[in-house]
């Protein structure tokens, strides 16, 4: 019979590990994907179809090859990755920091999709009422835009969060699979599957990840159905 | 006072209208898409004219020649559109207030309560615009409009979204409306409102100005008509 009580420490330390990362990530991602949303839905400019191109990029790629971009770029000797750790001491490399930027980029084409979505089914006559009655631009996106796009905002935060959670190739092909920096529950399954006599605690951590997508998921819908009813009234 | 002299190109349509509005209710009166719902959109800076200039009292709000667009936030205007636009997520209350705080006006606690029991809105105040009829949803515009402050109030076919039931309960705030001492420019292809509520008649006909007057516009359309 499973109990929370039976994991050992090293399993804790994964679980907790993975649902920080998976935070982290979409928090994280949040803020540039209502920008890159906003753009896609409401603008026209040069070099759009190539910008929706590669924010739904690493939904395609095999996940090893968003890994050893992402190695390449944010690497200690990468270019951004350098830039940010000279300047800002933002290291990703091995550490669980490069777990969260993996999983951000993963999760965030479902992310942007999401939003997109509910940015495109706002009436932009609504925003040009707003706008008669003295709100900037600033403040119809606050007041009018962001309230009405909040169902769509949670659902892709719950998106991103789930592909976060679960994300495993990319992970392991960044930052490896170091028990406590950036071992996740995935990463911890399948270290466990390769290790004889271990099936237990690998059984375990599978409950544990069933156990944490109901959870997400039955919130997921609460949440989305009191911020339906606040949104569009009863 | 409002001064519009403005030209637009809609694809194939041209729209080039010059009039003046003094105080009081001045009626935009024209047949369905003569360009009279383009014309208030460029009053309210909605829409940007090819060229012309538009003036609002002593305030240029829009001069091709000077470059000045004034954007619709600052323009002071007030807009009540045909199919209400109230927000959907907030509260009766909150979409009132809402042109009051977006101008950062202080609350003048009399006169919104004045507004509200002028337009019977008061039992509305907690409700959401979803589960409110449509000559609620209308009057609520209206009050929203109102509250404000704006120096020119645009009406566009307020009534025509409504049933004639619901036109019967609406008509009688838009006549109270006029003692508010807040000009109106009011969009409408009836003549029987149009007649019952203006000051001055400004005759729209594809896209031109027709004709500036009283209600004897109104007889000449009926002619035509027949």
């Amino acid at each position: 019979m499973f109990s929370l009580g039976s994991l050992t420490p090293d399993e804790w330390t994964a679980i907790l590990l993975s649902l920080r990362i998976a935070v982290v990530a979409t928090i994280v991602a949040l803020p540039f994907g209502i920008a890159i949303a906003w753009l896609l839905a409401r603008k026209n400019f040069w070099g759009k179809a190539i910008l929706d191109a590669v924010v739904h990029l690493p939904l395609v790629l095999p996940p090893v090859v968003t890994g050893y971009l992402l190695l390449i770029w944010f690497g200690r000797r990468g270019v951004i990755g350098s830039f940010l750790a000279d300047w800002f001491g933002i290291v990703f490399s091995f550490r669980w920091t490069g777990a969260a930027l993996a999983c951000g980029v993963m999760g965030f084409p479902l992310l942007v999709r999401a939003i997109r979505l509910s940015f495109e089914a706002i009436d932009m006559k609504l925003e040009a009422a707003a706008s008669t009655l003295g709100a900037n631009r600033f403040l119809v996106f606050a007041t009018v835009t962001l309230p009405l796009a909040l169902p769509g905002i949670i659902a892709g935060m719950v998106l991103c969060f789930a592909k976060a959670l679960g994300e495993f190739g990319a992970t392991i092909t960044f930052v490896s699979n170091i028990p406590g920096e950036t071992q996740t529950i995935s990463a911890a399954i399948y270290t466990y599957m390769q290790i004889p006599n271990a099936d237990a605690a690998a059984g375990r951590l599978v409950v544990v990840a069933i156990i944490i997508s109901l959870i997400a998921l039955i919130l997921s819908e609460w949440l989305a159905r009191r911020v339906g009813t606040r949104v569009h009234g009863e | 006072m409002l001064a519009v002299d403005v030209e637009k190109r809609l694809g194939d349509f041209a729209l080039a209208a010059k009039f003046e509005a003094a105080g009081g209710v001045t009626a935009l009166f024209g047949p369905s898409g003569s360009g009279k719902t383009s014309i208030v959109n460029m009053v309210a800076g909605l829409m940007t004219p090819d060229r012309g200039r538009i003036r609002s009292g002593e305030a240029l709000l829009f001069d091709s020649g000077g470059g000045l667009d004034v954007q619709p936030h600052r323009r002071g205007i007030g807009y009540v559109f045909q199919d209400g636009r109230l927000f959907p997520h907030m509260t009766v209350a909150r979409n009132l207030d809402y042109g009051r705080r977006m101008y950062r006006l202080p609350l003048d606690a009399a006169g919104r309560t004045r507004v509200i029991d002028m337009l019977d809105i008061g039992r509305l105040l907690d409700r959401r615009p979803g589960n409110l009829s449509g000559g609620e949803r209308q009057r609520v515009a209206i009050g929203r409009a109102l509250l404000m402050r704006p120096r020119l109030l645009l009406l566009d076919e307020p009534l025509a979204s409504l049933d004639v039931a619901r036109k019967r309960e609406i008509f009688p705030y838009l006549l109270r409306l006029r003692d508010e001492r807040v000009p109106m420019i009011y969009v409408s292809h009836q003549a029987a409102e149009v007649r019952r509520i203006a000051t001055t008649i400004v005759r729209i006909d594809a896209g031109c100005v027709a004709g500036v007057g009283g209600t004897e516009l109104l007889d000449a359309a009926d002619a035509d008509a027949l």
